[in-house]
């Protein structure tokens, strides 16, 4: 082997070390780095009593996480539930009805709807979904407001992850094996006999991770929920109120937290939560695919 | 149930004309050549003149100088994931199982916690902070993007290569790169995309000027949040500006998202069939 040949091979080798030890290390310095930074709002007493109560006043040394932890869990239970049987549907109705040019034709739809900034769905919420809150499915319910509400952070974010939780399905239904359905029909079961009762059970795994998968996403999103949510400080009571989700007070806090004590802390704290509950939906959403596919 | 299937499918498709629909009606009539080819002039936020050039180069600045980055990290990582590396199995299982996770942490995330370390360092905000921060941030999608493609490559190429006397770094750059030419386009113009929309992560990092950056020490502005703090004006004029910005933006979208399929067709010619 010539020499230069051996140089250039050790060159890429190296760099591609340093490359993966640098990736390796990455989730491990933002987890050390996120729970030094928040172990500091522990310090001075708290505890985790602050996870559970509601009284937010920074100035005060008062952190109360329970209104953000509600509004993100509330608008994220909004987003799967509108998200998630639109997601199903069409992804068995694109793999096993559609014609395969509307299936292509969708693929591109679908591929679009994902490049879309959350900024634009931000912009397209304060647009169409906030009037369409506040004129007409407020009223329809009894509810006056302004529109920015629990239900059109919802309704924005159901939009975001039907892009996300589609494709996921869409490869899924691709890997059931067509045997398993020509037998299925062989035996006299109708088309929707055999979707419900084989494919979607052979799938179910895979469409519980996809959509556990869903939830991480929804619940670490910013900019749009932050847009048309309302920002108010105050655990909603119902899905019209305004909420707080954790992403955004990060988000509208970060600015200006240095003159008061501890409230980076507990700003990186609101991180740390994501990030952990965010862990454990990704962890879960692999368990249940590791799990199912022992037996399948 | 067909019916509610078909809807289901249909009203996909709907909201996507309506989200084009309603940002392009609102801000095609505000966009002009002056806002997209200058920079705010003084009293541009009380709705004077001038436009969003800095938001659109810094944007680029911002995306590129990131995927560039993400790429020097991830495209070797990627290639020797499935060259030098395949034999160790379980190292490559966890660089996956890490990226996975990393790619579901969130932009906030991301940037907060850029933001603190920069406060530790004594970093103020600037266009390198911006690209380290998005780097961090789209390295996980690039790489594992990347990889899934890699993964299809027949491993009887590798076997063939490496027979034949040639180094792993050959068999990654010479062999695998060149196969799987098109999916890795996708992959970088993908995580391009991330980049340049991203609102959250550079929220902190970054910080907002009026004039275009000369150098990586600067602030710069960006297209996400310049929408951002436009709309959050009272002033009509300005918020329509904001939708401008964001037909702007959806623009560049879109072409990346036309450009990476001609390509990713293209160079699918220079692919061993298999």
């Amino acid at each position: 082997m010539r020499a230069s040949r051996r140089i250039r091979s050790g060159f890429h080798f190296t760099w591609m070390m340093i490359a993966l030890i640098l990736i390796l290390i990455l989730p491990f310095a933002l987890a050390v780095g996120l729970s030094y930074k928040s172990g500091l709002l522990f310090q001075e007493g708290g505890g985790l009593g602050m996870l559970f109560s509601s009284d937010w006043r920074p100035q005060a040394g008062h952190f109360g996480f329970m209104p953000f932890i509600v509004s993100s869990l509330w608008v994220t239970l909004i987003a799967i539930l509108l998200a998630g049987p639109v997601c199903i549907l069409s992804a068995i109705n694109l793999t096993y009805y559609a014609h395969r040019h509307v299936s292509k034709v969708m693929q591109i739809v679908i591929d679009i709807l994902a490049g879309i900034p959350s900024v634009v769905y931000g912009v397209w919420g304060i647009l169409v979904l906030v009037p369409l809150v506040s004129h007409t499915l407020g009223p329809l319910f009894g509810h006056e407001g302004s529109g920015y509400s629990l239900l059109t952070g919802g309704l924005v974010l159901a939009v975001m992850i039907v892009p996300f939780i589609l494709n996921i399905l869409l490869e899924l239904f691709r890997t059931v094996p067509p045997d398993l359905i020509d037998a299925s029909l062989s035996v006299g079961a109708t088309k929707w006999q055999t979707i419900k009762r084989v494919v979607l059970k052979k799938t179910m795994p895979g469409i519980l991770s996809s959509i556990s998968l869903g939830i991480s996403r929804a619940f670490g999103e910013t900019i749009a929920v932050l847009m048309v949510v309302g920002n108010v400080i105050k655990i909603p009571k119902s899905i019209f109120d305004p909420a707080y989700p954790l992403p955004a007070l990060i988000a509208n806090n970060y600015g200006e937290m240095l003159s008061i004590p501890r409230y980076d802390s507990a700003l990186m704290f609101a991180a740390m939560i994501l990030f952990v509950i965010i862990l454990i939906f990704n962890i879960l959403a692999r368990r249940i695919i590791r799990g199912s596919e022992k037996y399948i | 149930m067909r019916t509610v299937m078909f809807l289901c499918t249909i009203l996909i498709l709907i909201i996507l004309f309506i989200i084009l629909y309603s940002i392009f009606k609102k801000g095609m009539p505000a966009l002009s050549w002056e806002m997209i080819s200058q920079v705010p002039k003084g009293g541009y936020y009380l709705g004077k003149e001038g436009g969003i050039l800095n938001a659109i180069i810094g944007s680029l600045y911002l995306a590129l100088g990131s995927t560039v980055l993400a790429l020097v990290v991830s495209l070797p990582v990627a290639l020797y994931l499935n060259t030098r590396l395949v034999r160790y199995g379980r190292l490559t299982e966890f660089v996956r199982f890490l990226m996975d996770l990393m790619w579901g942490v969130p932009s906030i995330v991301y940037g907060a916690f850029a933001f603190t370390i920069m406060i530790a360092l004594g970093i103020r905000a600037s266009l390198l902070a911006g690209i380290i921060t998005v780097a961090l941030f789209i390295i996980p999608i690039m790489l594992r993007s990347m990889d899934e493609i890699l993964k299809t490559t027949p491993r009887g190429l590798l076997e063939a290569s490496i027979s034949l006397g040639s180094t792993y770094s050959e068999v990654s750059y010479r062999v695998y790169l060149k196969q799987c030419l098109p999916g890795i386009v996708t992959a970088v113009l993908l995580s391009f995309g991330r980049a340049i929309g991203d609102a959250a992560a550079i929220l902190f990092t970054t910080g907002y000027t009026d004039h275009i950056p000369t150098s990586l020490s600067q602030p710069s502005a960006t297209l996400p949040l310049s929408i951002f703090f436009q709309l959050s004006s009272p002033i009509p004029e300005v918020q329509n500006r904001a939708y401008a910005s964001a037909v702007v933006l959806m623009v560049i979208i879109l072409i990346i998202s036309i450009v990476s399929r001609i390509l990713a067709n293209r160079f699918i010619k220079h692919q061993i069939k298999h």
